[in-house]
């Protein structure tokens, strides 16, 4: 959808180059995120595909069409642009900002107000703003409205330079899964600029790691990039909780479960204790016909001779298949304890998850 | 020199000459009018010029900062061999010294623009001239009228220095009142282009109010600067 070749650019009365020989590769409907140090030439690159920046060598490709063989402000109309300002028109209401492309490409009124009603909902963006100028709107509300604006024309491209940095952490992280919900049944083609590692792990498909004067040290997706860093560079921009962030990119389906103790609800004490002894545990799992109930522990069964007699305990390290490591880490740890219960869907009992295979999961990166 | 022996104000010759205030009253308009209509349209490219083309600022405010500084009566009595006594040395006069007032104000407001706006406008695909006519000039809009309201302000009270020249307004009543002793005709012209001044200011700030409904809306930029509500000023 997206692609550069070769790409660099000198700013004038500047010896270094900003951007040097980048080539990137950007599929249809994928997000690629830019990160790296500033002076990495990051928004240069973003800027160079709208043609805010003219690269001084190379070819930018857009839809297949040389970006530098079209009309600059024809071009710009057709991608989705935000900037981290926003850069709103305070003399013009939510409505009219929202309407600014579709304004500038001639759209009739009736399907402008269709449009922009449908944009701040898919936002959540109450209706009642509407006729408000943004100086009084909160920063959140700016943000949205920014987004909002630049899918206005519903343009298959969006640059994103930072778009959620202006705002506290609470709602970045409100925004951020805003957008991938949306993001996630739009499929545009996005670039996202940003300098927050965990932000471009968070927002991206592939994440291209820029290094001052624009070289490309890895372009993979952020699984990878935490997995296997390329060099010393990405590695130490990626930090030092290389291993803990890549958890939280990894389901529990995907590393897959253990066998665990586990028994029937009607099963005796005596085979309750036989599970137990096998696989090396004082508790078991009680199910009912393949649901999960609780647990019993060996103390527990003193002296009763069928599970029916004592009453399960609930379990507090329980995760789902489709909980991330990180989560599923995150619980055992805060449960003391160094094994976590995997539920599927309907509380089906799947096996357990133990601290061991998840820090081997680490280890093996 | 008010002759103090004289009645303050003789409204029996104020009800009499009803017609020939009206008409200087209109000429005072028109002349003012005139001349910050002028004003504009030389001062308004050249502003735009000059917010392009940042290089060009300084020789023009140079050029218009001395027309400023030519003293009014000077400027009249150098234009008369060329201009004679008519209108157009008059209004030679009054535009010249609009140009500083409305150019700067104009640079000034268009400078304010944030630079953010501008970026995201021309990333959206306005051409330079959307960004101008559509997102710069309206922004600039208060600061441009913020020089308007001086333009005009400064003007009528000009107009009645060009009563010198026999093309004053009002000020004729003023130079003639000092011609002749009489009160009554110095106060009327007075009194009247002062309060001309008054409303056309709270007219054009009425104007400003309408046409730029944003800046209503908050932001402590468009708070104008009060001393005495200042957190620690003395008598608050």
């Amino acid at each position: 959808m997206i692609s550069l070749e070769g790409v660099s650019k000198q700013f004038r009365g500047s010896r270094r180059l900003a951007v040097s020989n980048l080539s990137l590769e950007i599929s249809e409907g994928e997000t690629v995120v830019l990160v790296g140090p500033s002076g990495c030439g990051k928004t240069t690159t973003m800027r160079m595909i709208n043609r805010l920046i003219e690269p001084s060598a190379g070819t930018i490709l857009v839809d297949g069409k040389d970006v530098m063989k079209q009309d600059p402000v024809i071009l710009r109309r057709g991608i989705g642009y935000v900037i981290q300002s926003i850069g709103l028109l305070p003399h013009r209401t939510v409505a009219q900002n929202i309407a600014t492309v579709p304004k500038l490409a001639d759209w009739d009124d009736r399907r402008i107000d269709a449009r922009v009603d449908e944009l701040m909902e898919t936002f959540g963006l109450d209706p009642e703003l509407k006729d408000r100028y943004p100086s009084e709107l909160s920063g959140g509300q700016r943000q949205r409205v920014g987004v909002a604006r630049a899918l206005a024309v519903d343009p298959p491209v969006m640059l994103m330079d930072e778009p959620f940095a202006a705002v506290d952490p609470i709602v970045r992280a409100r925004l951020q899964d805003e957008f991938l919900g949306i993001q996630e049944r739009l499929r545009k083609t996005i670039v996202f600029v940003t300098h927050d590692i965990d932000e471009a792990i968070k927002m991206a498909d592939r994440i291209a790691i820029l290094n001052i004067g624009g070289i490309l040290e890895q372009y993979a997706p952020p699984e990878e990039i935490l997995r296997a860093p390329a060099n010393a560079f990405v590695e130490d921009f990626v930090g030092a909780e290389r291993g803990l962030k890549r958890l939280a990119l990894i389901k529990v389906a995907e590393i897959g479960v253990e066998d665990g103790p586990v028994v029937d609800r009607e099963a005796s004490s005596e085979e309750a204790l036989r599970v137990m002894e096998k696989f090396g545990y004082d508790w078991a799992t009680v199910v009912d016909e393949g649901r999960l109930l609780g647990w019993v522990d060996r103390g527990s069964l003193d002296g009763r001779p069928s599970l029916a007699d004592v009453p399960p305990r609930r379990f507090s390290a329980y995760v789902t298949a489709d909980s991330s490591l990180r989560e599923a880490l995150d619980a055992i740890v805060t449960n003391q304890t160094n094994v976590a219960v995997v539920a599927g869907d309907g509380d089906r009992y799947l096996g357990i998850l133990t601290v061991e295979r998840i820090s081997q999961e680490i280890v093996s990166s | 020199m008010i002759a103090l022996a004289d009645e303050l104000i003789r409204w029996d010759w104020v009800f009499s000459h009803g017609q020939e205030i009206w008409s200087r009253f209109v000429q005072h308009v028109e002349l003012t009018v005139i001349a910050v209509g002028v004003g504009l349209l030389i001062s308004f490219p050249l502003a735009i010029v000059a917010h392009r083309h940042r290089f060009l600022y300084t020789p023009i405010a140079w050029f218009t900062g001395l027309l400023y500084t030519i003293p009014s009566i000077a400027l009249f009595v150098i234009l008369l061999p060329i201009t004679g006594l008519s209108y157009t040395t008059a209004e030679i006069g009054l535009v010249s010294y609009t140009l500083l007032i409305l150019i700067r104000n104009t640079v000034v407001g268009l400078s304010g623009v944030p630079e953010d706006v501008k970026e995201a406008a021309r990333g959206m695909g306005y051409t330079q001239r959307e960004l101008l006519w559509r997102v710069e000039l309206p922004l600039a809009l208060p600061a441009i009228m913020a020089g308007i309201r001086i333009a005009v302000v400064s003007t009528i009270g000009l107009v009645t220095v060009a009563a010198l020249i026999g093309r004053g307004g009002l000020g004729q009543f003023i130079l003639e009142g000092l011609q002749t002793f009489f009160n009554t005709e110095i106060l009327l012209g007075a009194v009247l282009s002062v309060a001309l001044a008054l409303a056309a200011d709270a007219a054009l700030l009425g104007a400003q109010r309408v046409l730029t409904p944003w800046s209503r809306t908050g932001g402590p930029r468009t708070r104008p600067f009060i001393p005495w509500k200042k957190p620690g000023f003395p008598i608050g």
